[in-house]
């Protein structure tokens, strides 16, 4: 595949990475241009959960390049800490902080990182929390919301540093069935935007309406990489098969 | 049998003496606490920061100081730190350096726990939207560690509020010292020593279950 140096977000070269004897990532490499919403699935334990991590520099990798947006995560001489301001995350368990309301949230790293002033911050917090639905919720805090709510608000603090990508890791697999697509909503709206996405989801219906494509990875193995028409038209390994009829027949 | 006389306790010379004494009490526990906090805190993160050297000297100093009768600690500020300095610095300065040098290593273990307590993705989280480390520490990490470890660290200053009345081998005058100073002059040891006891029981009695109500409202919310 060629990408034009200046389209190109994300790239993965041969990334390798040990939890002591363990590899975790076995040669991985990936790319993903901009605007591209890529769909990372696989059984658990397959190393896509450790994949996303390493893009914004959260889990180190023991060899191998990444580069984000020209910039290399994996050189030691580059400011992480700024990296990761321009890379939003999604976690599993949300991870919304709870001594801080939802406001405060989205707040904090606008007014430390970016500088914003509070007012700006404020508004901005303001204008997101409409975006994702949940204006009347602005002061209360996470413990008073349900799971859905609480990762629309993460959603909403990863946009408000105007990340130029964004990584979600399992954002629905903590939910409940009934608040998975109010969570799911949310995301496509994004990918419809033009946001740059990374998705590490079980969410096949989620990756066939909205993924450019699909990745596949066993035993931290990148198998299949594919436009998602063609890996779920016919995915070419037998574990890519296995793993989707499980995944879709239920 | 004699008589009890409580009288000597409102005596107005003897009723701003041990007010003297009670505020030497509170001023130096007051201190120590704060001291012992700030660097517990300190210690704590050097503890569980991933440089193995600071986490050993960590380790090193709580292992110490917490292997030590604190007697032991007030005697030898007491001597060493004017030879330090080369100056006589005065027993108030020596005791207190000597409880928050002590103090710290308890804290700082208490915060630890604390810290471990808060959940890893939290720091994760943190350092995704860009927060350094310390920033992260600072606004995330530790205000949830100091919310959960608040009880305990309630406890130990009850402790060391009480832990205070050693001060008497160096003779610096806190309340104790300052009752036992007219227990002795009027000859009323038995009045002005169950009155100390009674002062400190009502003090630390109330504080503690003020800290029990405390705990009791954080399990609720959490």
């Amino acid at each position: 595949m060629n990408y034009e140096k200046s389209n190109m977000m994300i790239k993965v070269k041969s990334v390798n990475k040990w939890y002591g004897k363990i590899q975790v990532l076995n040669d991985c490499s990936l790319n993903v241009s901009k605007g591209e919403v890529i769909v990372v699935c696989g059984p658990s334990g397959s190393g896509k959960s450790s994949l996303i991590k390493t893009i914004n520099g959260l889990e180190p990798v023991n060899s191998g390049e990444i580069i984000v947006s020209g910039i290399s995560v994996t050189d030691k001489s580059t400011n992480l800490d700024q990296m990761r301001s321009k890379i939003g995350m999604v976690f599993q368990n949300f991870e919304l902080f709870p001594h801080m309301n939802v406001t405060e949230n989205i707040k904090l790293g606008q007014t430390k990182v970016l500088r914003r002033t509070n007012e700006e911050a404020e508004q901005k917090a303001q204008a997101l929390l409409e975006r994702v639905d949940l204006t009347e919720h602005a002061h209360k805090y996470p413990s008073q919301l349900s799971g859905g709510q609480q990762q629309r608000v993460a959603i909403a603090r990863g946009l408000a540093m105007e990340p130029m990508a964004m990584l979600f890791d399992e954002p629905t697999s903590a939910l409940d069935p009934e608040m998975i697509n109010e969570v799911l909503d949310v995301m496509v709206k994004l990918a419809k935007e033009g946001m740059t996405m990374m998705v590490v989801t079980h969410e096949m219906g989620f990756a066939r309406k909205v993924a450019d494509r699909v990745v596949f990875m066993d035993y931290g193995k990148i198998i299949e990489d594919a436009p998602s028409q063609d890996f779920f038209g016919s995915p070419r390994s037998d574990r890519a098969q296995e793993f989707l009829s499980k995944v879709l027949n239920h | 049998m004699f008589e009890l006389d409580f009288s000597v306790i409102v005596i107005p010379a003897n009723s701003s003496l041990l007010w003297e004494g009670i505020k030497m009490t509170f001023l130096l526990a007051g201190l120590a606490i704060v001291g012992g906090l700030i660097l517990g805190t300190f210690l704590a993160l050097l503890r569980i920061a991933k440089i193995p050297i600071l986490s050993q000297i960590s380790a090193a100093y709580v292992n110490f100081f917490r292997s030590l009768p604190l007697i032991l600690v007030i005697f030898w500020f007491f001597f060493l730190v004017p030879l330090i300095v080369g100056r006589p610095v005065g027993a108030f300065t020596s005791v207190l350096v000597a409880f928050i040098l002590f103090e710290a290593a308890y804290y700082s273990e208490i915060i630890r726990a604390g810290i471990n307590s808060v959940r890893l993705g939290q720091l994760a989280a943190a350092r995704a939207i860009g927060l350094t480390y310390i920033q992260s520490m600072r606004y995330v990490v530790l205000p949830q560690a100091f919310r959960a470890m608040t009880p305990i660290l309630l406890t130990q200053a009850i402790i060391l509020f009480q832990d205070t009345a050693l001060v008497y081998v160096v003779g610096l005058r806190d309340f104790l010292v300052s009752a036992e100073i007219i227990a002795n002059r009027d000859q009323r040891l038995v009045e002005m020593f169950l009155f100390v006891a009674l002062v400190y029981f009502v003090l630390c009695f109330t504080a503690s279950m003020g800290v029990k109500y405390y705990q009791k409202r954080i399990n609720n919310e959490l």
